[in-house]
C-alpha cells in the first residue's frame, strides 16, 4: 500500500467510462445499425423524397436553400436526443435492476457520483460519435458543407448530454421499466416531431409554441441548424447554449440523488 | 510523521485515544497505514500502566475488523436491524446465521459501506463507513447475495473491469486474474461468456472478483444459496483455503451446516435481532443437548406420543411432521421409546448429533429453512 498504483490517480469516473467502453466492444453490434444506417435512411426518405415535393411547392417554405438542408441539422440534433434517450433508459434500468452491474460497481471505491459521471461521460462519447457519423452522411448527401457539418456536431452532442442527464435522473428514480415506454411515447417522439425538426416552429399553433421553448430539443435544433447553415438561431446562441447546459447541470445531481437512494438505501 | 511523509504520504490523521484524549499515533486518511507514535512524549508522560493500556487498546483496534454496537437499520418505519452488537477479529471466520428476512443482508450492506447506518456505532477496519466509505470499500472484497455479473461479457472481462474500478493497473490485473481463475478453477472458462456458466461457476467467479483487489476481509452474503451439493463443497473448500491464508471471512447463511463448516464464531439472527453468539460448539452446548432423537409417528398419534416422552428427555419439541427429543443419552431414549407397552409406535427413529438448527429452533421456536 505504500506506493500507490499509477492507475489509482485516474479519477474513478474515468475508470467507469473505460468499463463502458470495454462493454461496448462486446455489444456495439446492437447499436451499429442505428448509428450508421438510420442517418442514411432518414436523409434519403425525408430529405430527398419528401424534400423534392416540398421544394417543388415553391421556395420560402423553409428558411433554407433546400428542404434537405433545412431538415438534416434538425434530424442531427433529434437523433442525438434519441441516442441519448436509448442509452439512458433500458441500460440504466439494467444496471440498477436486471444485471445489477451498478451494484457491483458500487461495492468498489466507485461512488454513485462517480458512476453517474462516468455513465454520462460515456453517453457523451456515444452521442458525439453518432453525430460525427450523421454529419458525414449529411456532407455526402450535399445537405451541408464539411465545415458546417463539423461545427454542427458540437451543439448536437450538447443536446444529447442535456437529455442524457435528465433522462438518467428520470430512469434512476423509477421503480420499474413501465414508465420508460411512456417516456418515449409522450416525451421523445412528440419532441422529435414538433421541435422545429421537420418544419419551422412558426407552423405550430402559437398557443403550443411555448411547449417547444421549454424543451431542450428546440434549442438544440436551433443551434445545430445555425451551425450547419451558418445563419442565426431564433434566440441569441448563448441563450440556447445556456438552456442546454442548465438541463445537463440540473439532471446530474438529480441522477446522483436518485441512484444513491436506490442503490444505497 | 516526517517519516511517513517521506514515504510519499502527504496527509495523515492523528489517531486519538479516547481514554486519554490525545494523539497516540497517525494514519493516512484511507486507513491503509497505522503507525503508533511510540516516541510521543505526551504518551510517555503517562505512567507505565496507562501507557501499556493505551498500547493494548491500539493493538485491539488494529485487530478488530468490524465493531458494531447498537447497530440499527430502518427502512422508513420498518426496522430491519435492531440494536445488534458484534465484533469481528482479524483472521477469523465470522457468520450471521438466520432465516430469510432476519436482517443479514442489511447488516452486510452497512458493513460494506453501501447502506447508511440509521443508528448506533459501526467501525470497519477502524474507519467510519459514513465518512470513509470509499476507503472501506477499497479494502473489502464483497460477494453480494446476487451475482451482479455482466452476463454479456466474458469471465475475464468481468474481472478486469471490476479490478479497474479499484484503480489497479491493467498489467497487474492480467497476471492476477490468471492466478485467481486458477484458484477458483475457472481457467478454462476465461474467455466464456458469463451467460454460459453454471450457477456454481458464476458463484466462484464472483468470489474471484471479490479477491481481485487482494482484500484482507471478505464479505460473503449467502455464498452457496441455490447451489447443488457438489458446487457448494467446492465453494466451501475455496473459502477454507482463504481462511488458512489469513483472510478474514464474514459471511451470512441460512444453512446450519455451512455455518458449522466455515465459522469459527457466529451470531444467530432472527427478526432483526441477535439472539445468541458463540462458536458452533459453544452454541450447541449452551442451548441444546449433545444428541437428539428424531421420531416420526403415524398421523394423529404424534401429540399423545410426545406427551409420553415427558420426563424421559431433557426437552421435547413437537414439529408438524416429527418430534425431537433432546437428551444426553440418545441410545437409552431410543431403546425406551421402542420398549414394550410404552404406547409409542414411531414409524421412523433417527439418532443424531445436535446441530445449530436445533439451537435456532430452541431460541426462536421456528426452523431456519421453511
Ligand atoms: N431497501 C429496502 N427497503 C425496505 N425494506 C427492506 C429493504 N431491504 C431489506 N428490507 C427488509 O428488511 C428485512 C431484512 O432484509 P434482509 O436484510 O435482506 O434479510 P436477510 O438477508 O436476512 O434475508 C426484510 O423484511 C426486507 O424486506
Ligand atoms: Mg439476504
Amino acid at each position: 500500500m505504500s506506493v500507490r498504483p499509477r492507475a489509482a490517480r485516474i479519477p474513478p469516473a474515468v475508470r467507469v467510462v473505460e468499463g463502458y467502453a470495454r462493454t461496448y466492444r462486446r455489444t456495439w453490434k446492437g447499436t451499429a445499425v442505428t448509428t450508421f444506417v438510420s442517418p442514411v435512411l432518414f436523409l434519403a426518405a425525408m430529405g430527398l423524397g419528401l424534400g423534392t415535393l416540398v421544394d417543388r411547392g415553391g421556395g420560402a417554405a423553409v428558411p433554407a436553400e433546400t428542404y434537405l438542408a433545412f431538415l438534416a441539422p434538425g434530424l442531427l440534433a433529434a437523433s442525438a436526443m434519441q441516442t441519448a434517450a436509448t442509452d439512458t433508459t433500458w441500460p440504466v434500468m439494467a444496471g440498477i435492476k436486471w444485471l445489477k452491474t451498478y451494484d457491483a460497481a458500487l461495492a468498489t471505491p466507485v461512488s454513485p457520483r462517480d458512476l453517474m459521471a462516468g455513465h454520462l461521460g460515456w453517453v457523451l462519447v456515444r452521442v458525439t460519435f453518432a453525430s460525427v457519423v450523421f454529419a458525414a452522411v449529411m456532407v455526402a448527401f450535399g445537405a451541408a458543407g464539411p465545415l458546417g457539418a463539423a461545427l454542427a456536431v458540437l451543439p448536437a452532442a450538447l443536446t444529447g448530454l442535456a437529455f442524457a442527464s435528465l433522462i438518467t435522473a428520470f430512469t434512476a428514480s423509477r421503480k420499474n421499466e413501465y414508465a420508460l415506454a411512456s417516456l418515449f411515447r409522450f416525451g421523445v417522439v412528440p419532441l422529435f416531431l414538433f421541435s422545429g425538426t421537420f418544419f419551422p416552429l412558426e407552423q405550430v399553433p402559437e398557443l403550443l409554441r411555448p411547449i417547444a421553448y421549454v424543451t431542450p430539443l428546440w434549442h438544440g435544433v436551433e443551434l445545430t441548424r445555425a451551425a450547419a447553415l451558418g445563419g442565426a438561431p431564433a434566440l441569441p446562441a448563448l441563450v440556447h447554449v445556456a438552456v442546454l447546459v442548465a438541463c445537463a447541470a440540473a439532471g446530474f445531481p438529480l441522477a446522483v440523488r436518485a441512484l444513491t437512494r436506490r442503490m444505497t438505501p | 510523521m516526517e517519516r511517513l511523509r517521506g514515504a510519499g504520504v502527504t496527509t495523515v490523521e492523528p489517531i486519538v485515544d479516547e481514554a486519554f484524549g490525545r494523539s497516540v499515533g497517525i494514519r493516512d486518511p484511507d486507513g491503509s497505514r497505522i503507525q503508533v507514535n511510540e516516541s510521543d512524549r505526551s504518551l510517555y508522560a503517562l505512567n507505565a500502566g496507562a501507557r501499556t493500556a493505551a498500547a493494548a487498546r491500539l493493538a485491539r483496534m488494529a485487530d478488530l475488523v468490524v465493531e458494531a454496537r447498537g447497530l440499527t437499520k430502518r427502512f422508513g418505519g420498518f426496522t430491519a436491524v435492531d440494536h445488534v452488537d458484534f465484533s469481528v477479529q482479524r483472521g477469523e471466520a465470522f457468520g450471521f446465521l438466520g432465516p430469510n428476512g432476519a436482517g443479514k443482508s442489511s447488516t452486510m450492506r452497512m458493513i460494506g459501506a453501501n447502506s447508511p447506518v440509521t443508528e448506533g456505532h459501526l467501525r470497519v477496519l477502524d474507519l467510519d463507513p459514513a465518512t470513509h466509505g470509499q476507503a472501506v470499500r477499497a479494502r473489502l472484497g464483497v460477494v453480494p447475495q446476487e451475482d451482479t455479473l455482466d452476463t454479456e461479457l466474458t469471465v475475464f472481462e468481468n474481472l478486469l473491469i471490476y479490478g479497474r474500478y479499484f484503480g489497479l493497473p491493467r498489467s497487474l490485473l492480467r497476471e492476477r486474474i490468471g492466478q485467481l481463475l486458477d484458484f477458483v478453477q475457472l481457467s478454462e472458462r476465461r474467455g466464456s461468456k458469463v451467460d454460459n456458466l453454471s450457477g456454481g461457476m458464476k458463484r466462484r467467479l464472483v468470489i474471484a472478483r471479490a479477491l481481485v483487489s487482494e482484500p484482507d476481509v471478505l464479505l460473503l452474503d449467502e455464498p452457496t444459496t441455490g447451489l447443488d451439493p457438489q458446487a457448494r463443497h467446492l465453494v466451501w473448500d475455496r473459502l477454507y483455503r482463504l481462511k488458512q491464508q489469513g483472510v478474514t471471512l464474514i459471511l451470512t447463511t441460512h444453512y446450519m451446516d455451512e455455518a458449522e463448516q466455515l465459522c469459527d464464531r457466529l451470531v444467530i439472527m432472527d427478526r432483526a435481532r441477535i439472539v445468541a453468539e458463540g462458536s458452533p460448539r459453544e452454541l450447541i452446548t449452551a442451548h441444546v443437548t449433545r444428541e437428539v432423537v428424531e421420531l416420526r409417528f403415524p398421523p394423529g398419534t404424534q401429540d399423545a406420543a410426545a406427551a409420553r416422552l415427558d420426563g424421559h428427555a431433557r426437552r421435547v419439541e413437537v414439529l408438524p411432521d416429527r418430534v425431537l427429543a433432546y437428551t444426553d443419552d440418545a441410545d437409552a431414549l431410543a431403546t425406551f421409546v421402542h420398549g414394550q407397552d410404552k404406547g409409542m409406535h414411531p414409524v421412523a427413529t433417527v439418532v443424531r448429533r445436535a446441530t445449530l438448527e436445533d439451537v435456532f429452533l430452541r431460541l426462536t421456536g421456528r426452523s431456519l429453512v421453511e
